[in-house]
C-alpha cells in the first residue's frame, strides 16, 4: 500500500466536502478497496471514510418498504431484515465470510458493482431505489456495466429503498475459490410483476432476464422455467465455467429461486 | 492403550499449547537488531531477454541501502539440483544453471530479477518500482507437448531442447512389455492429467540472513523442513561458506507439504546480502509471491495401458508420462517423476511386467518439485483409475478385480525395483468393506435418488514407499545426498533427557511423539524428555522431514542412540549394585538385579554418570550422551484401502463428498491421535486436489490462479466427517520401531477414490463417462454429463 491520508467525517455534509478534493476516494467497508490498495493496484491520496456517519447507517422497516442506510454492514442487514424480507436477509448473510459481513456495506457493494457481487441482483430484482446525497436513482438506471454505475464524481449513496416483495428468493451458486456468485439469481414478485435479476454470469454485470420474467408472470412456478436458459453469448467464460455452463446455471438457479420463493 | 504416555498412547500434542495461544516462534517472529528488508523485483513476463536493468533512479530513493542484480553474483554458484537422473540411453539429464537473480533471461513469471535492500519493506518496494527494466519479450512455452515439438522456443537457449531427460524404467523390460500388451486378451487405456498444484502452507516462506563480521560467521533463519540440507546446499554449492561458519536455524515451521524442503534463491540472497551490506537482511514472502515462487507440485500428463487376461489377471502395464519441471530444476525435482513414481507402478498387485517412460520437460512456468506424496500420488492415480476402468470394461466388480491381483506373499520383489517387506492387502480391504458398509450402498443410492441426486461409490487401494531410504541405493539412483537420519540422546545429570534430532517438525507433532518412544524405552514420564530440532548449531548433521520419514528414520536413529545410552547406564548400574551387567534389567525407570530386590533408580544412575565418585572410571567414561546415525536398509511400505461415497447434483454438476473411509496399515503406531490427524490432513489435501485445486497458466505463461480468488483451497464444509482406521498392522520388518510413516497416505490414496466415485455416479445414471480430469469442478462434471 502507498501512503494515504484517511479522513473520518462525522456528517454527510463533511463527507461531501471532503470528497470535493479531486484526489479523494470514498471508503465504505473497504472489503474491495483495501485489498486493491495493498496490491498497489489503487493509489488514492485521500480516503474519506463513510463508516463514522450515523445518518448513513441503520435499517428502517416501513409500510411496504425497507430503507437501508448505505453504511449498514451485511451482518446488520442479515439480522435486521430477517423478518421483513427473508430473501434479502439470506443474501446478505451469504456474502463472503463473517469478517467481510461485519465490515462490508451495502452502499460500498453497490457503488463498486462487482459483476459477481450479490446485492446488485437484489436491488435490480426488487426494483429498489438508490438514494444519493443529490437524487434518487431507479435500479434499472443505476447499474452500468462492470464496476460502473450511474453515480457521478463525488456523489455518495446514502440509502437504498426496497419495496417489500410479496414473494422473493435468491439462489446462488458459488464460484469454488472466491465463493462470489458464479451465478446468482434473485427473483422478486409483487403487484403482478415478476423481476429476475442475474449476477455473476453476464459479461456486462448484473442483468434482468426478460424471458424468465415473462414466463413467470404467466405462471409463477418452477415448471415455467423448465428448459429455459439465456443465450450463452454475453455470458462470462473463465477458469470456473464456460459461457454455456453459466447460461445453464442461470436457468437452474432461477428455477431454484422460484421454488424457494414459493416456500 | 497405555495410560502412561508411552508408545500407543494418544498423548495430546504438547506443542499445541504454544501454537494455539499465539506463543509459537516462527521465522517471521524473529527480528534482529538493525535489520534491513529486501523486496524482490520479479518478472511479470514468462520469457524474455534482459537487455538492461537501470537502477540509478531507484538507488536514490529514500531508505535504499543497496540494489542487487545478477552482476553482483558473478562467481557465485547457481541453486543446485540434488538429484541427477540418467536417461534411458545412459546420458545425464540436461541441467541448466539456476541463478540467484535472473541472468540474461527471465524464464517464468515470478523469477527474481533484482533485489532492493532498504531500511523498510515499504521503501524497498517503492524503490523496486523505480527500477527501469529493458526486457525483450520472447515467445514462451507453456504446454509440455508443444515444448517438445521440433522448432519450439527453448526455455534455455544453451540447452539442446526443452527435454530434460527421457527416462525408461525398467528399460530392459521395454520390449517384453510391448509384446505382452500386443498379445493380451484385453487392454484398458486411459489418458489423464495430474494437475499442477500450489502447496499453500499456512506460513509463507521467510528468510533472514545475519553476518557476524567479528567472527566471520553467517546465520540464516529460514522456514525449512531440513536446515542441515540447506546449510550443505547453500554453503557448499552456492556461496562457498564452510559448515563451521554457517548456521541455519528453522524455528517453528507452519506447514510445508514438501515445498519447504528445497533450497531457494531468497535464502542464498539474504545470507549473501547480509555480508555485503553488513546488516541483517530479512525477506518475508507475501501470499502473492508464494503463488509464483514456492515450488509447485504434480503436473503430469500420462497415458497408461493395462493388459489383462480373461480372468482379470494383470499381465503388463505401460505408461508414457510428460512431467513438467518448470523453468529450472528445483532441488529434488528430477527424482519425483522417476524414482518416486516409476517404482510405485506395481501398486498392491502382482503385475509381472511394467515399463514406465517419463519425459521431463522444461516450460516457462514456476519450477515443480515434491508435494505431499511426490510421485506416489501420480502413480497411484494412474493405476487405480485404469484398474477401475478395466473393471467396468470387463464387468468385474472393482473390489473383486483388485483382490484377484493382490500381492499376498512377502517379501515381494516387484518388477520395478522395490522389495515390499510386509503387508496384508486383503485384511485392509476386509476392514474397509466392513467400515464403509458397502452392502448398504444401494439403499443409500436409492435415498439419494429420491432427493434428485446421483450417488456413486469409489473404492481403491494404494501403496507408497516411505522412510526414504537406503543411502547407498538412492546414491546409485542419482541422489546427491545421503538419506540417513541422526539423533543425539543427551541424558542430563538428574535423569531428564534432551534429544537432538535431525528430523524437523513442520506440524507433525515430533515434540510429543518422540518423547513417547524414549519414555517407553526407559520407563520414565515423557515430560522428562525434550526434543531439540531445527538448528544446525544444536544437533548432528540430519536430513530433515519429508517422505513420511521422521519416525521411521529419525525415530529409529533416536532409538539406536537411546539403546547406546541404556547400555552404558546398565554398566553404571551394575557397578553401583556390585552385580554382573548381564543380570541388570531396566523397567519402569529402575535398574534391578535379576532375581533380587536390589534396585537403583534411573536418576541415581544418571547422577553417578556426571558425579563419578563411585564409578568405574578405568572402564567407562563419565557422562551419558550418545549419538547414532541410522541408515535404513529398505523403504517402508504403508498401504491401505479407501472408499468414499459422493452425490452429484445432475443439474449443476456439483459433487458433495458424503462419506470417506480410510483403512491404513502403518505398521506399529506411537500416537494414534497424531496418526489420525495426519490422515485427516492428507485426505483434505487429496480431496482438494480431486475437486477444487488447480494451478493454471494461460498460453502466455501468466498465472491465472494467482490468489485465493481463483485458486480453490478446500474449506471445512467441502469435506465430510472422516472415518479412519489403522487397526490393520503389519509392522515394518527392518526398523527398530516397526513403523512405516503416515504423513502422505491420505493425499496419495484419496484423489482416485473421489474420481472413481464420481465416474461411478455418472455411469449408474446412464452417462457414458469413463474419466474426468481433476479437479472435478461443477463445470467439468456438468460438461461431462452433456457428452
Amino acid at each position: 500500500m502507498y501512503e494515504v491520508i484517511i479522513t473520518r467525517p462525522r456528517s454527510l455534509a463533511e463527507a461531501i466536502e471532503a470528497l470535493g478534493d479531486d484526489n479523494a476516494t470514498a471508503l465504505a467497508g473497504g472489503q474491495t478497496l483495501i485489498p486493491t490498495m495493498k496490491q498497489r493496484l489503487a493509489a488514492p491520496e485521500v480516503l474519506v471514510s463513510l463508516s463514522g456517519i450515523d445518518e448513513l447507517s441503520g435499517v428502517t422497516i416501513g409500510d411496504g418498504e425497507i430503507t437501508i442506510g448505505a453504511a449498514t454492514t451485511h451482518a446488520e442487514v442479515a439480522r435486521e431484515v430477517a423478518g421483513a424480507c427473508p430473501a434479502l436477509a439470506a443474501l446478505a448473510g451469504g456474502i463472503g465470510d463473517p469478517a467481510v459481513r461485519n465490515r462490508g456495506t451495502i452502499g460500498g457493494s453497490l457503488a463498486n458493482n462487482d459483476p459477481a457481487a450479490d446485492y446488485p441482483a437484489a436491488v435490480l430484482a426488487c426494483d429498489a431505489t438508490i438514494i444519493t446525497n443529490d437524487r434518487e436513482i431507479r435500479s434499472d438506471e443505476f447499474f452500468d456495466g462492470l464496476f460502473s454505475t450511474a453515480l457521478l464524481e463525488g456523489e455518495i449513496i446514502t440509502a437504498v429503498r426496497f419495496p417489500m416483495p410479496e414473494r422473493a428468493a435468491y439462489a446462488k451458486f458459488d464460484q469454488p475459490a472466491s465463493r462470489f456468485a458464479l451465478t446468482g439469481v434473485f427473483v422478486a414478485a409483487g403487484g403482478g410483476v415478476v423481476r429476475v435479476a442475474v449476477t455473476g454470469a453476464g459479461e456486462d454485470g448484473v442483468f434482468r432476464w426478460d424471458a424468465a420474467e415473462q414466463a413467470l408472470m404467466k405462471d409463477f412456478s418452477p415448471s415455467a422455467i423448465e428448459g429455459l436458459s439465456p443465450d450463452p453469448s454475453g455470458m462470462i467464460g473463465d477458469l470456473h465455467g464456460t459461457p454455456e455452463y453459466r447460461a445453464h446455471l442461470v436457468g437452474v438457479m432461477t428455477k431454484r429461486a422460484v421454488e424457494a420463493a414459493l416456500g | 492403550m497405555p495410560a502412561d504416555g508411552g508408545i500407543g498412547a494418544s498423548t495430546k500434542r504438547r506443542e499445541d499449547v504454544r501454537f494455539l495461544t499465539g506463543q509459537g516462534n516462527y521465522t517471521d517472529d524473529i527480528n534482529i537488531h538493525n535489520q534491513a528488508h529486501v523486496f524482490f523485483l520479479r518478472s511479470d513476463m514468462a520469457h524474455g531477454k534482459i537487455n538492461g536493468i537501470d537502477t540509478a533512479a531507484a538507488e536514490k530513493m529514500p531508505g535504499v541501502i543497496r540494489i542487487f542484480t545478477s552482476k553482483d553474483f558473478e562467481g557465485v554458484g547457481g541453486i543446485p539440483c540434488g538429484w541427477q537422473v540418467t536417461d534411458r540411453f545412459g546420458e545425464p539429464m540436461q541441467e541448466p544453471k539456476h541463478p540467484v537473480l535472473a541472468e540474461g533471461f527471465v524464464r517464468h513469471v515470478g523469477e527474481p530479477i533484482a533485489a532492493v535492500v532498504a531500511e523498510t519493506l515499504q521503501q524497498a518496494r517503492d524503490a523496486a518500482e523505480a527500477i527501469e527494466l529493458d526486457i525483450e519479450e520472447l515467445p514462451p512455452v507453456v504446454d509440455m507437448a508443444a515444448a517438445l515439438e521440433e522448432g519450439a522456443p527453448k526455455v534455455h537457449e544453451d540447452l539442446s531442447s526443452n527435454l530434460c531427460f527421457d527416462w525408461g524404467f525398467v528399460e530392459e523390460n521395454r520390449e517384453a512389455v510391448d509384446e505382452a500388451i500386443r498379445n493380451a486378451p484385453h487392454v484398458t487405456t486411459l489418458e489423464l492429467r495430474n494437475q499442477r498444484l500450489v502447496a499453500n502452507p499456512m506460513e509463507p516462506r521467510v528468510a533472514i540472513g545475519v553476518y557476524d563480521r567479528a567472527d566471520d560467521e553467517h546465520t540464516l533463519y529460514t522456514t525449512s523442513q531440513n536446515p542441515h540440507v540447506i546449510r550443505l546446499l547453500m554453503g557448499a554449492f552456492v556461496l562457498g561458506i564452510p559448515e563451521h561458519k554457517l548456521r541455519v536455524v528453522s524455528p517453528d515451521v507452519g506447514g510445508g507439504f514438501g515445498t519447504k524442503i528445497f533450497h531457494y534463491q531468497e535464502e542464498a540472497f539474504c545470507t549473501f546480502a547480509a555480508k555485503a551490506v553488513n546488516r541483517p537482511v530479512k525477506w518475508r514472502s507475501s501470499r502473492s509471491e508464494a503463488f509464483m515462487s514456492d515450488a509447485q507440485g504434480r503436473d503430469h500428463v500420462t497415458k497408461i495401458e493395462l493388459a489383462l487376461d480373461e480372468e482379470g489377471k494383470f499381465l503388463a502395464i505401460r505408461t508414457n508420462t510428460l512431467a513438467n519441471m518448470g523453468a529450472y530444476l528445483s532441488t529434488f525435482a528430477p527424482s519425483v517423476p522417476t524414482w518416486l513414481h516409476g517404482t510405485l507402478m506395481a501398486g498392491n498387485y502382482t503385475t509381472p511386467l511394467i515399463y514406465v517412460n517419463v519425459k521431463a520437460v522444461f516450460t516457462n512456468t514456476v519450477p515443480v518439485d515434491a508435494y505431499r506424496g511426490a510421485g506416489r500420488p501420480e502413480a497411484t492415480f494412474q493405476l487405480e483409475r485404469v484398474i477401475d476402468k478395466a473393471a467396468r470394461e470387463l464387468g468385474i466388480d472393482p473390489i473383486e478385480l483388485r483382490r484377484r491381483n493382490f500381492i499376498t506373499e512377502f517379501p515381494y520383489e516387484t518388477p520395478v525395483a522395490l522389495t515390499y517387506d510386509t503387508g496384508d492387502y486383503h485384511a485392509t480391504m476386509d476392514k474397509l468393506e466392513e467400515l464403509a458398509d458397502l452392502k448398504g450402498f444401494e439403499a443409500r443410492a436409492a435415498e439419494s435418488k429420491k432427493r434428485g441426486k446421483l450417488r456413486g461409490l469409489g473404492v481403491n487401494c494404494y501403496i507408497e514407499a516411505c522412510g526414504i531410504a537406503p543411502s547407498n541405493l538412492v546414491g546409485q539412483l542419482g541422489a546427491r545426498a545421503g538419506l540417513y537420519e541422526s539423533a543425539t540422546v543427551r541424558v542430563n545429570a538428574t535423569g531428564s533427557i534432551t534429544v537432538m534430532t535431525g528430523s524437523h517438525s513442520h506440524g507433525q507433532g515430533h515434540e510429543t511423539a518422540f518423547p513417547q518412544v524414549i519414555a517407553d524405552m526407559i520407563g520414565i514420564d515423557p515430560e522428562q524428555v525434550e526434543i531439540v530440532h531445527g538448528d544446525t548449531a544444536k544437533g548432528p548433521m540430519g536430513m530433515g522431514t519429508y517422505g513420511s520419514r521422521s519416525l521411521a528414520v529419525g525415530g529409529s536413529a533416536m532409538v539406536r542412540a537411546a539403546e547406546k545410552v541404556i547400555n552404558k547406564a546398565r554398566k553404571i548400574a551394575a557397578h553401583l549394585m556390585e552385580a554382573s551387567e548381564a543380570d541388570i534389567e531396566l523397567k519402569d525407570g529402575r535398574f534391578t538385579v535379576k532375581g533380587t530386590d536390589k534396585s537403583v533408580a534411573w536418576g541415581d544412575v544418571t547422577l553417578a554418570a556426571y558425579v563419578p565418585h563411585n564409578y568405574p572410571l578405568e572402564e567407562l567414561e563419565p557422562g551419558l550422551e550418545e549419538t547414532a546415525f541410522y541408515d535404513p536398509s529398505n523403504f517402508t511400505y504403508p498401504a491401505g484401502a479407501y472408499a468414499c461415497e459422493v452425490e452429484v447434483d445432475p443439474e449443476t454438476g456439483k459433487v458433495d463428498v458424503c462419506s470417506f473411509h480410510a483403512v491404513d496399515d502403518f505398521g506399529n503406531i506411537v500416537n494414534p491421535m497424531i496418526v489420525s490427524g495426519q490422515v485427516h490432513g492428507g485426505l483434505g489435501q487429496g480431496i482438494g486436489q480431486a475437486l477444487l485445486e488447480n494451478c493454471v497458466y494461460d498460453d502466455d505463461g501468466q498465472l491465472l490462479s494467482a490468489s485465493y480468488m481463483d485458486y480453490a483451497m478446500p474449506r471445512a464444509d467441502d469435506l465430510p466427517f472422516y472415518s479412519v482406521d489403522h487397526s490393520c498392522q503389519t509392522p515394518c520388518t527392518h526398523n527398530p520401531l516397526g513403523v512405516k510413516g503416515c504423513g502422505e497416505a491420505g493425499a496419495i490414496g484419496s484423489p482416485p477414490t473421489i474420481v472413481n466415485a464420481v465416474v461411478d455416479a455418472l455411469q449408474r445414471a446412464g452417462h457414458d463417462v469413463t474419466h474426468i480430469d481433476m479437479p472435478l469442478t461443477p463445470a467439468r462434471v456438468w460438461a461431462a454429463m452433456q457428452g
